[in-house]
Formats: C-alpha cells, sequence, structure tokens
C-alpha cells in the first residue's frame, strides 16, 4: 500500500494544466509538420506553418496555444493498492486547477449554470473521470477540451442493419458537417458500442492515443487508415480553407453492446491536441 | 492573389466592397473584441431603440475572447473564435452599420445576404494559432461590459493582424469555394 497526499495532486494539477495549454505534444507537433509535406494547397500549407510557428512561440513564451484553453477534462487511474490521503481527491484536483488557471494567466471558460451562464472565475469545476485499476500507481491526465472542437460532437444510435457501412456513413457525415469549425487538420475521435454515454466517453479516450499509433486489432486499425483517406477526400483542409489534410487522424475505440443497438460516437479534436499525464509511483509504505 | 494587400482599419463601406473572396490582408489599427454574449446585449439594446456602449457603426468586430494578459505584455493569446455561432445576430449588427468581422468558420446563408446588402466582409484568422496571432496585438482595453469577464468587449489595436477574406461583400465564400476545388467525389 501507498499513501498519496491529495496536497501532491493540486501542485501536479495546477502544473498539468498549464503545460498543457502552452506545451503542444511532440507527437502532435509532428503530426503538423508532417502533414505540411503533404498539404497540395498553398493556403493550407501557409495555415500549417503558421501553427508550427504557434506551437514554438507558445512553448517559448508561455503563452496558450489558443486563447480557448478550454473546460478541463482529468482522467484518473487508481491503483487499488494507493490509499489518497489529506482530504477529497476531487476537490484537491478542483484546487490545482483553479491554481493552474489563475497563476497561469489561462482564460476562465466555465459558467456555473448552463442556463443562467455566470462565470465561475476559476475554471472550475473540472470534468473529471476515475478508474480503479491493478497496482500501486497513480495516473492523472489532464486533457483541457476547447469547444469549438466540442460543439461538433456528433451521437448516432444506429441499429445493427446499418452494420459497417451505416458507422462510416455516420462517421464521415459528422466530420463534413463539422467542416472548418472544429479548427481542422482535427483528430477524430470514434467510440463504437457499448451505451450511448459508453460510446462517448470512448470517442474522447481514442483522442489521447499517440498520434501515429493503430489499434491493436487489425480490423479495427484497417477501419481508421481508410475512414483516414475518407475524411481527407472532404477537401476542407487546414483551417477549413480548402486542401487535402482534414484530419491528422482517426482513432477508433470499441466496447461490446446489446443486440439491439450499434451506438457510435464521434468526438471531435482541433489540431491543437492538448494533453499532459502525471505517473506517480511514489515511496513505498507499509 | 499571392499578394498580401495591407489594410487599415476601420475602413469604409469602398473599401470593404473592393476585397475580394481569398485575399490575404495584413490588418492595422482599430478593432473591436466582442463574442457570444456581448452579441446578445448589443442586439438586446439595438431592439429596445438604445445606443450601443460604444459606437460599432463602420467598425470591425473580431470573435474573441483573450486570456488573461500577463505581466510586461500586451496581450496573451487571442486567435479567432468560431463565428457561427454569431450567426443569429450578425444580420442586425451589419443593419445596423458594423463594416468587417473577423472569425473563423463557417456563416448562415442570412448572414452573407447581410453583407452583400450592406457592403461588409467577413475575414478568417488562423483558428487556434492564439499565440501567434496574439503577438500582433499592440493595445487592449476594456471597453464594456465587464461583468462578462472573458466575454467583456475589447478595444483593441492590431499590426500586421494576418487574416484571409472568406466572404466577400459579393456573397463569395471560400468556406465553399476553397472545399469545393479538393473535394474529391
Amino acid at each position: 500500500m501507498r499513501e498519496l497526499n491529495v496536497e501532491l495532486v493540486t501542485a501536479q494539477v495546477a502544473r498539468l494544466c498549464q503545460e498543457a495549454n502552452f506545451d503542444l505534444p511532440p507527437d502532435v507537433e509532428a503530426a503538423l509538420q508532417e502533414v505540411g509535406k503533404r498539404e497540395e494547397s498553398p493556403t493550407g500549407r501557409r495555415i500549417l506553418g503558421e501553427l508550427c510557428e504557434n506551437a514554438r512561440l507558445a512553448r517559448s513564451d508561455r503563452i496558450p496555444l489558443c486563447q480557448d484553453t478550454g473546460l478541463v477534462l482529468v482522467f484518473v487511474e487508481i491503483g487499488q493498492e494507493v490509499r489518497v490521503t489529506g482530504g477529497s481527491l476531487s476537490e484537491a484536483v478542483n484546487r490545482g486547477v483553479a491554481k493552474g488557471y489563475t497563476e497561469g494567466y489561462l482564460r476562465k471558460s466555465v459558467v456555473a449554470d448552463p442556463l443562467r451562464r455566470v462565470n465561475t472565475g476559476d475554471n472550475t469545476p473540472a470534468v473529471i473521470y476515475y478508474d480503479i485499476v491493478p497496482g500501486d500507481a497513480f495516473r492523472l491526465t489532464v486533457m483541457p477540451k476547447g469547444f469549438g472542437s466540442e460543439n461538433c460532437t456528433a451521437l448516432g444510435m444506429l441499429k445493427p442493419a446499418d452494420g459497417l457501412e451505416g458507422v462510416k456513413r455516420f462517421i464521415i457525415e459528422a466530420v463534413d458537417r463539422a467542416g472548418p469549425n472544429p479548427c481542422p487538420p482535427v483528430v477524430v475521435g470514434v467510440g463504437i458500442g457499448g451505451t450511448a454515454d459508453k460510446a462517448l466517453l470512448l470517442a474522447k479516450r481514442a483522442l489521447l492515443r499517440p498520434l501515429g499509433s493503430r489499434h491493436a486489432d487489425p480490423f479495427i486499425a484497417g477501419l481508421e487508415g481508410e475512414l483516414e483517406e475518407q475524411v481527407n477526400a472532404l477537401g476542407y483542409g487546414p483551417g477549413g480553407l480548402g486542401g487535402r489534410m482534414t484530419a491528422l487522424a482517426v482513432h477508433i475505440e470499441t466496447f461490446p453492446t446489446h443486440i439491439a443497438g450499434l451506438p457510435v460516437a464521434v468526438s471531435l479534436n482541433c489540431h491543437a491536441l492538448r494533453h499532459k499525464t502525471w505517473v506517480w509511483e511514489g515511496e513505498k509504505s507499509e | 492573389m499571392s499578394e498580401v494587400l495591407r489594410l487599415e482599419a476601420p475602413f469604409s463601406e469602398a473599401a470593404a466592397r473592393s476585397l475580394e473572396v481569398g485575399q490575404r490582408v495584413l490588418l492595422s489599427g482599430v478593432i473591436y473584441g466582442a463574442r457570444d454574449q456581448a452579441h446578445r446585449r448589443f442586439i438586446d439594446a439595438l431592439e429596445r431603440g438604445e445606443e450601443l456602449p460604444l459606437d460599432l457603426r463602420g467598425q470591425v468586430i473580431y470573435y474573441v475572447g483573450p486570456t488573461p494578459v500577463p505581466p510586461g505584455r500586451a496581450c496573451g493569446s487571442a486567435g479567432p473564435t468560431t463565428g457561427g455561432r454569431m450567426d443569429r445576430y450578425t444580420p442586425q449588427l451589419i443593419a445596423y452599420g458594423v463594416r468587417g468581422l473577423i472569425g473563423k468558420g463557417k456563416r448562415s446563408p442570412e448572414v452573407v445576404a447581410a453583407l452583400k446588402e450592406h457592403g461588409a466582409v467577413y475575414l478568417a484568422a488562423t483558428g487556434g494559432a492564439g499565440a501567434l496571432l496574439g503577438r500582433r496585438i499592440r493595445e487592449m482595453r476594456l471597453v464594456a461590459y465587464p461583468d462578462l469577464g472573458p466575454e467583456a468587449v475589447y478595444r483593441i489595436v492590431v499590426e500586421d493582424f494576418p487574416a484571409t477574406v472568406a466572404i466577400d461583400s459579393r456573397g463569395q465564400n471560400l468556406y465553399e469555394l476553397g472545399p469545393a476545388r479538393y473535394r474529391k467525389a
């Protein structure tokens, strides 16, 4: 059994919130450079150049990549042999978000109530997901989600008879409907199966897979490649002003589902796919 | 169309009408930052027959909710937000006299019609390039609705702010023309 004090969590969440907003992950930056070589549209190439320059400036000046510094998603994996001490873990995470966003001059984009819309002033609360996993490590990922792309999320409760073709059509139509709005080149996260809510969560988690990776199941991996080609035939390109590179990647995650259903969810992320992870494997204690 | 045009803001109706879709511009001068809730308040005021808190006739509105300004800087991160969310307010603001819009993403047919009728333009800046675009902002001052936080209205002085004419005053729309050129079947 290891003991983790929530004060450490607060400090790390604050750090991750800032790093995520200033420091584009290397796989994303490499992908932007790579598609810049393949983009045919001069406007598209110019925009990709601006995005690479933007990433450099954000990192060197510690200025957010995008002014929409997002609503913070936090994915926590708690080893079942870890004991969390010192107070409420969720409150500690939210204190970290408030600290990170205030001290980092990040935008406070959260309203306390979706209808009355008064800003909470510190970008809390985060949306937190907890998973209990085997072992004695603690892993926490911060993902600030911008709403230009979040507003393009799609959920389809397809019929089993719609099959693979129906799923492909639904995904392509979701990206087509979004067009320029989610800030292409996008990463397309897809969740297939489970219940409606499970499919949406799978789609979100799919965004976190490293760019360049493929699903372990060759059938799903093949589908990812096929959909990437189809998405990149839509013509939106960088910024949606026309071009070949509409998506950096399509990532699919699946889950068993009900005999009567075929849920499919599409979560889009802009080219600024921001996330940072902290893994704690602290001192052993009795 | 690869020549970059230097454009002073605010600009006249004649200048707006001379801009063509796809034209790259470097904008310098004064623009006003306003987004969702500020737009709603503008329209509420216009519908009640009241004056707006500032005269936006002939002016350029930039859809932006900037990050707080760190010490020693003129601006933080300040890229464009999605213009389509302002679609329900924009035709009225164009009719009132707003001359230019800067944002990102597609607009409704009603917005395009208003741009044509009144001689106004929609410029696209690169979404998600907030650190880069923020560097082209020389000065930023809150001028209305401070209670709205990041959604308040800002007077913004820009220098060589890069944008592209996305919808011109003839209704030509780069968000349709551009993708159509690269779309495969």
